[in-house]
């Protein structure tokens, strides 16, 4: 567990000592921010439902953005052999790695934050607000971009180079968001796997305020099971 | 208790212990069987031509590479899938140092110390120790891309030995430095020597005879020479005199020849250049014995005048090229 702290806390510090963290956060937030303003205003309603109905596309990007350098580089620049000569298991590299990405989106989903607290303040009446479906979408987004990271961490052990890297990335993670928009072509049978899989179907239900375990189990399992296979090819590097 | 006792096996057993190793990359075959043992306390070098072998015994060792067939242990405790135990022990420095550019020396040296699990309390001690021994001491607060190679490599080794390894293994410590970081660094390996089993590869054969109790050579996946520089040099050498007649006597070469040959651990004679003025030059091949006192009681029963006599040792530059010959022949 020190090791992963050590190697999370490294890669923090790696992300805010280079252009990195500050390119993709500055990217991050004036795309979500233009999403906000510009659904804000059109609804004329009290509510983040405009934002958060298109910030899943936001992580399709940003997810592998943040991600593809992790493993990539340390696989180019030669310094795996270091890495993995030191006294830690696989597992604790890749968790250290995946929390570090975990918290660079952490910050960049708290700057969000002021706009919760304007749109609060919109409401006809004060303490009106309800704030249900934003703890909601947050939970939703949070749970959705650790999918989604550990997902761009996998494509990142795949390959060697960044770009690679991130473009697979950005294919799977498209596809685990696209995947429920076509269901409506397929027979009902396979359109309800088609939308179980789609991790924009379960971000819907948890925007909406409403905790369901089949919704936090698939994110945990879609999280857990990439993360694990991320493990397993960091391994093979040994062969 | 239980630690006693580990201390008591660990006298008896030695610091690595390689058998039988094989390992291929792809249709390639790297290792092919390479066995070898390492006492505690010994610097072992690690000679061979490129592509024999060097790097991917080291890897393995350090629990990088995975070995397909034989077992490599580290002070008893095997180097496998699950060798965390083992690479405790170790203290690493792969060929070309790859280390984090973007980290201050500090910062890495820490960072590296907590993913070495160094108890906090003694972190800073052996930080400091590490900074010392290594002279970093003036570019703590540098990025480690914008120092000089030979300040990387001693970033490298600090890195190595900061959790007090019972092993290092150095994989071309010295390759890429100019002559005075080569000396400075090889200090630092002799001193590290005195209490560490260190085991290191190299191209630079002086290098093995000034700082290595033993040699191992490798080529072609297989281990052909293990012993001492000295040993490995077997003895061999040639002898090169001149020598003339006194005056108003004619030296024949063929006599002087024949004289020569007679001379006990003489292997080999070849006639070389003379000094002119009726002086002739020979080369004296020996094996196992040193032939100069024979040379010198020979000359003086024959009366001949010896101007010349030089001695050459085969180097183990000598022997090294003897044994790796084949490889570089093949296409």
């Amino acid at each position: 567990m020190n090791g992963s702290l050590a190697i999370a806390r490294r890669e923090l510090s790696a992300f805010f000592n280079s252009p990195i963290a500050y390119i993709v956060l500055c990217g991050f937030l004036l795309v979500a921010g233009w999403l906000y303003f510009s659904t804000l205003f059109l609804g004329g309603q009290a509510s983040l439902r405009g934002f958060f109905s298109i910030a899943p596309v936001l992580f399709v990007v940003f997810a592998p953005a943040v991600t593809m350098r992790l493993i990539a580089e340390e696989k180019k620049a030669g310094s795996l052999e270091l890495l993995l000569t030191w006294p830690l298991e696989e597992w604790q590299v890749v968790l250290g790695k995946f929390a570090a990405a975990l918290g660079l989106v952490a910050v960049g989903l708290a700057f969000t934050l002021p706009y919760a607290f304007t749109v609060s303040s919109l409401t006809a009446q004060p303490g009106t607000f309800d704030w249900g479906p934003v703890v909601g979408g947050y939970l939703g987004l949070t749970l959705m971009a650790a999918s989604f990271l550990a997902v761009g961490l996998w494509a990142s052990a795949v390959s060697k180079n960044q770009i690679v890297a991130f473009i697979a990335g950005l294919l799977l993670c498209f596809a685990l968001y696209f995947v429920d928009k076509v269901a409506p072509l397929f027979p009902d049978a396979i359109g309800g796997l088609l939308q179980y899989l789609s991790v924009d179907y379960h971000f819907e239900n948890v925007a909406r305020g409403v905790l369901d375990t089949r919704d936090l189990l698939f994110y945990a399992s879609l999280t857990t099971g990439a993360l694990l296979l991320t493990t397993r090819t960091l391994a093979a590097a040994r062969r | 208790m239980a630690r006693k006792f580990g201390d008591r096996a660990a006298m008896s057993q030695p610091m690595v212990s390689i058998r039988g190793l094989k390992k291929s990359y792809g249709p390639t075959q790297a290792l092919k069987g390479v066995d070898f043992e390492v006492p505690k306390g010994q610097v072992v070098g690690f000679l061979g031509p490129n592509g024999a072998g060097k790097s991917t015994t080291m890897k393995v060792l350090a629990g990088y590479v995975l070995a397909d067939e034989g077992v490599a242990t580290v002070a008893g405790i095997a180097v496998g899938p699950d060798s965390v135990e083992a690479r405790k022990r170790i203290g690493y420095l792969p060929e070309n140092n790859p280390i984090a550019e973007d980290m201050m020396v500090l910062d890495f040296l820490r960072f590296v110390a907590e993913v070495r699990g160094v108890p906090k309390a003694q972190r800073r001690a052996r930080l400091q120790a590490a900074i010392e021994r290594c002279g970093l001491g003036g570019v703590l607060g540098k990025d480690i891309g914008q120092l000089s190679k030979g300040y990387r490599q001693r970033v490298g080794l600090a890195q190595a030995i900061l959790h007090e390894p019972d092993l290092l293994i150095l994989d071309e410590p010295t390759s890429g430095l100019d002559p005075n970081q080569i000396v400075e660094i090889r200090k630092l390996i002799t001193e590290l020597g005195r209490e560490k089993t260190v085991i290191l590869s190299t191209h630079i054969l002086s290098e093995v005879e000034n700082t290595c109790q033993r040699v191992l050579i490798i080529n072609d996946g297989r281990l052909v020479a293990d012993g001492a520089p000295e040993a490995l040099r077997k003895g061999e050498g040639t002898v090169t005199v001149v020598v003339a007649s006194r005056v108003g006597v004619n030296v024949e070469a063929d006599k002087v020849r024949a004289v020569l040959e007679g001379v006990p651990g003489v292997t080999r004679v070849e006639p070389s250049e003379g000094e002119g003025g009726g002086s002739l030059g020979f080369a004296l091949r020996y094996q196992a014995e040193d032939p100069r006192r024979g040379v010198f009681e020979a000359a003086v029963k024959h009366d001949l005048l010896l101007l010349e006599m030089r001695h050459q040792q085969v180097s183990l530059e000598d022997t090294f090229r003897k044994l790796t010959a084949r490889a570089e022949v093949r296409p």
